[in-house]
């Protein structure tokens, strides 16, 4: 029989729960809900947009009834669970319906607190939390003309626009002289109140209530000076608490919340707690995207899994006020020695402030342009050294060298539907907002799986994380977390890396067996990056698995939209011979190669060549002299150079030998990406060097080495790295930059987000600071090199991998 | 009812692999999971006809080569949220050997 799981709470968290056990574990629960509000579970934080006509409550459901009877989960709405038998293991409701359980989860949320003034049970005094309590203010704003809202954080100023919307005229009465003060500072408060006043919302600062008069309905709301201000409805929205009363008095143990450790458990080990009942490392939430982490790891748990920690969350906040973008993480007032970094325009209402200490991001305050605020959320949440790019931080991110698609979610939210926004995937708006809304989508992944939008170069990424902001709002999981690699495990790459070395695992199933894969086979996006850091880890020892290889490196050659494959032979430094010319061209003609092509690394390609031909073109091209030039493959592509002082009149140095050089020294080594060099010989630089993953430029005194650029998706100009003056010296540094991001870039980060990632700073601390250091890693990819410098070509020309290139025939009938 | 047709020895086609039956109008992959189950489909995905044998198999599942759908290699169907079904045929073991019909099993007949 099935153990019996029980839910108190039909609310965000406690669904999303649901909804991660069911992909873990479909089958092991039968599962009965709770929920004390007579609806579906809908999204509680688009409440705000529903007072604002915006949206309808429709649109903000996230689960309908259909959903629950789909899931055969038992759905028990507008009933309250008074009662917990924890010794007979059973809830009670209010009307006596008892029912067992072997798990429950409590997410009874929290509770808006009311001020307990005279007064303050007045008909028309209500708070904003439900969509009863919308009900209610629609229903006021049709009556009354006159709103109170007391309260000037983000929940009150979000009713009070929603009711302004509706076109009562709204004092919002604060406590204090400056609005949102957990989330902003006072010149941030200050644009935000005088934006407000502009759109005809009144203020009343540093206002104490003191009673709430009136006889049948609320008239007015006193205060403590004595002055009064006229009101037919009242806010309360001061603040909320966990509602934690069902769980207490069933003796769970409570502080300001539930307690749970960071397996969300509570003290009974049977009852879990999740969400803003909480109370967790002695924080309790009040936003959506701490309780969605917390959902996955309860569910984790539920599943019996039991692998998943929660540790807490760093939170950022956005007001949900059409046309005022506002951002704000983590600690946002400068104290003693920290700096703050401001930059403020007041005629174009904006202004942005980053608090750093050590040169790392401690908290951020944006008003006006929150374009970025994801950005320097990650940048928070990581840690990171921001030395490098300090200057032009205040900047926006594409000014750092993203050339991407620029800024603002405005704009994007802006856009007609019709406007393409994934152009891999030929993915609009419409689509994308759609899916949104229409499918209750709240993270990249989500969309990315359901419209394919930004699942294929990326380049669009922003673009569809600024419209699932402008859609969602704070539903939103822009949260940056530490991403597991797969669905097959909770463990990031750079983890699984590792304790693959530390643990000493030469084999993907040891991997997988080690860290607990939840699929014995793994799936087509952990095998490929297992088998890379193994070939990295253990040159000499680890033999690679070639199913785990994505076809173009099982085949050594790249896959073509009509299942054929093209085959570009290694041309050293793009200097070729009449010689070697003419056997390229005499085995195009001999196996009717059907397109040749001259491609941008200066070789050339012969496209359209049949799987079962690809042994034998390859066993002519090796008796012609050539190699593989892993054309196909997460590994060093080609060197481009220029012609160099061996013919140029403006040429400083041999560019051509420099570059044939380095691709003798390079070819055949894997990488977490593909890798293109250059050498130019001189500052005109006609190799383009200053865009590839790394590029030689040579001057009169030497050789200038410059890393992580890229010419594709987003256009990155190198970094400069350090000028050398021997061929020599530019070997032994490209050996241990390639080592380097080798060993320490994830699979399938190309050199320019490494190199942005770590830091430029990093790498010359790495290889130019530390001499001994940078000789350990050329020396490493010298090593590596004795192993994979072995023509995958030839070996499959002489019979390896046969059954690979061979078709199989239908032999014989049978009855 | 069918006829079936010897199509190689099982250790032909390698674990968690695949080989393709090269045929008139569509080609036929066969796949093989860790297990030794073996599946027959078309070797087209529903997607833009990628060959679905040069993907990458687990599971009982394949990645298509050309955008990543994941095809059930039991059903034919693509895996949520992707929909779309290729031909599936049915296939025994016998003595080692493998054994299909080229009769396209019903279900798939979308």
């Amino acid at each position: 029989m099935k153990e019996k799981l029980v839910l108190i709470g039909n609310g965000m968290a406690g669904v999303r729960t649901l909804e991660e056990l069911l992909l873990l574990a479909p089958e092991k629960y039968d599962i009965t809900v709770f929920g004390a509000e007579p609806y579906g579970n809908y999204n509680r934080i688009l409440l705000s947009p529903v007072l604002a006509s915006e949206k309808t409550v429709d649109e903000i459901t996230l689960n309908d009834e259909q959903w629950y009877i789909d899931q055969n989960i038992t759905l028990h709405k507008g009933k309250n669970v008074t009662r917990i038998n924890r010794a007979q293991r059973k809830v009670i409701t209010g009307d006596d319906l008892e029912t067992g359980y072997d798990r429950l989860v409590i997410a009874t949320g929290s509770s808006p607190y009311i001020i307990p003034v005279p007064g303050h049970d007045l008909p028309g005094v209500i708070t904003f939390r439900d969509i009863a309590d919308v009900n209610a203010m629609l229903d006021a704003a049709r009556q009354f003309s006159n709103a109170v809202v007391i309260g000037g954080g983000l929940l009150g100023l979000e009713a009070a626009n929603g009711l302004m919307k509706q076109g009562m005229s709204v004092t919002v009465v604060h406590l204090l002289d400056s609005l949102m003060e957990r989330q902003l500072d006072k010149p941030a408060a200050t644009l935000l109140k005088t934006s407000l006043e502009q759109r005809g919302m009144h203020f009343l600062m540093e206002a104490q209530t003191k009673a709430i008069l009136g006889d049948n309905r609320v008239k007015a709301v006193q205060f403590v000076d004595g002055s009064e201000l006229p009101a037919d409805l009242v806010i309360m929205a001061v603040g909320i608490r966990p509602n934690f009363e069902l769980a207490k008095s069933a003796g769970l143990y409570c502080e300001h919340g539930i307690v749970v450790d960071d397996t969300m458990q509570t003290y009974d080990p049977r009852i879990y707690s999740i969400g803003e009942c909480v109370q967790h490392r002695n924080k309790c939430y009040g936003l959506v995207a701490p309780l969605f982490e917390q959902a996955k790891v309860a569910a984790n748990h539920l599943a019996h899994i039991g692998i998943s920690r929660y540790e807490g969350s760093i939170t950022s906040t956005k007001l949900k006020v059409t046309g005022i973008d506002l951002f704000s993480a983590g600690e946002f007032n400068e104290t003693e020695g920290d700096e703050a970094l401001v930059l403020q325009d007041p005629s174009q209402g904006t202004y942005k402030k980053l608090v750093i200490k050590d040169n790392k991001i401690k908290g951020a305050v944006l008003y006006g342009d929150t374009m970025d605020g994801t950005w320097y959320f990650q940048l928070m949440r990581d840690e990171t050294d921001i030395s490098d790019f300090r200057r032009t931080i205040l900047f926006a991110q594409h000014d750092l060298g993203d050339a991407g698609h620029g800024d603002e979610k405005t704009r994007v939210m802006s856009l007609p539907d019709n406007a393409e926004i994934c152009g891999c995937n030929g993915v609009c708006k419409g689509d994308i907002v759609n899916a949104i809304s229409q499918k209750g989508l709240f993270t990249l992944d989500d969309v990315r799986a359901h419209t394919k939008a930004s699942s294929s170069c990326g380049s669009c990424t922003g673009l569809v994380e600024a419209l699932l902001a402008g859609t969602v709002g704070d539903g939103f999981d822009a949260t940056p977390q530490k991403k597991s690699m797969c669905d097959c495990t909770t463990h990031a790459h750079d983890d699984v890396r590792k304790t693959l070395i530390e643990h000493n695992l030469k084999t993907i199933p040891e991997v997988m067996n080690f860290l607990e894969w939840k699929n014995p086979d793994g799936c087509n996006k952990c095998r490929p990056a297992l088998n890379f850091y193994l070939v990295v880890a253990w040159p000499d020892k680890y033999a690679d698995d070639y199913r785990s290889r994505f076809i173009n490196e099982r085949a050594h050659a790249n896959i073509q939209k009509d299942g054929t494959y093209s085959v570009v032979p290694r041309i050293f430094g793009g200097e070729t011979s009449a010689a070697q010319l003419k056997s390229l061209a005499e085995i195009a003609e001999k196996w009717d190669v059907p397109t040749v092509k001259f491609t941008g690394g200066q070789r050339i390609d012969m496209l359209g060549v049949k799987k079962e031909q690809l042994p034998g073109i390859w066993g002519d091209l090796s008796n012609a002299g050539f190699v593989s030039g892993h054309a196909y493959g997460k590994a060093l592509r080609t060197v481009k150079t220029c012609v160099g002082s061996q013919w140029c009149r403006f040429g400083t140095q041999d560019s051509t030998s420099m570059g044939i050089r380095l691709e003798e020294m390079t070819w055949g080594s894997w990488m977490p990406h593909k890798v293109k060099l250059a050498v130019s010989g001189c500052p005109r630089n006609c190799a383009e060097a200053t865009i590839k993953d790394l590029g030689v430029v040579a001057v009169d005194s030497g050789w200038e080495i410059h890393i992580g650029g890229n010419g594709g998706i987003k256009v990155r100009v190198t970094d400069f790295l350090i000028k050398v003056e021997t061929m020599d010296d530019v070997l032994e540094y490209t050996a241990a930059f390639l080592q380097l991001y080798r060993e320490q870039a994830r699979y399938l980060e190309r050199t320019a987000p490494w190199v942005e990632r770590v830091g430029p700073h990093y790498i010359k601390e790495q290889l130019v600071d530390n001499t001994e250091n940078r000789k350990v890693y050329a020396a490493r990819f010298h090593k590596s090199q004795k192993y994979s410098q072995d023509d995958p070509w030839k070996q499959r020309a002489e019979g390896e991998d046969a059954h690979e290139f061979t078709p199989l025939k239908l032999i014989k009938e049978v009855a | 009812m069918s006829n079936w047709i010897e199509v190689c020895a099982l250790e032909e086609i390698p674990p968690m692999g695949a080989r393709v039956i090269e045929q008139m109008n569509c080609n036929i992959a066969l796949f093989r999971t860790r297990g030794d189950q073996v599946f027959a489909l078309n070797d087209r995905c529903p997607h833009k006809g990628g060959p679905l044998s040069q993907g990458i198999v687990f599971d009982t599942r394949v990645a298509c080569p050309m955008h990543d759908w994941i095809i059930d290699l039991a059903s034919g169907e693509a895996c949520g949220p992707d929909n779309g079904c290729t031909n599936t045929y049915p296939v025994k073991i016998e003595n080692g050997h493998v054994f299909i019909t080229l009769t396209e099993n019903a279900t798939a007949a979308a």
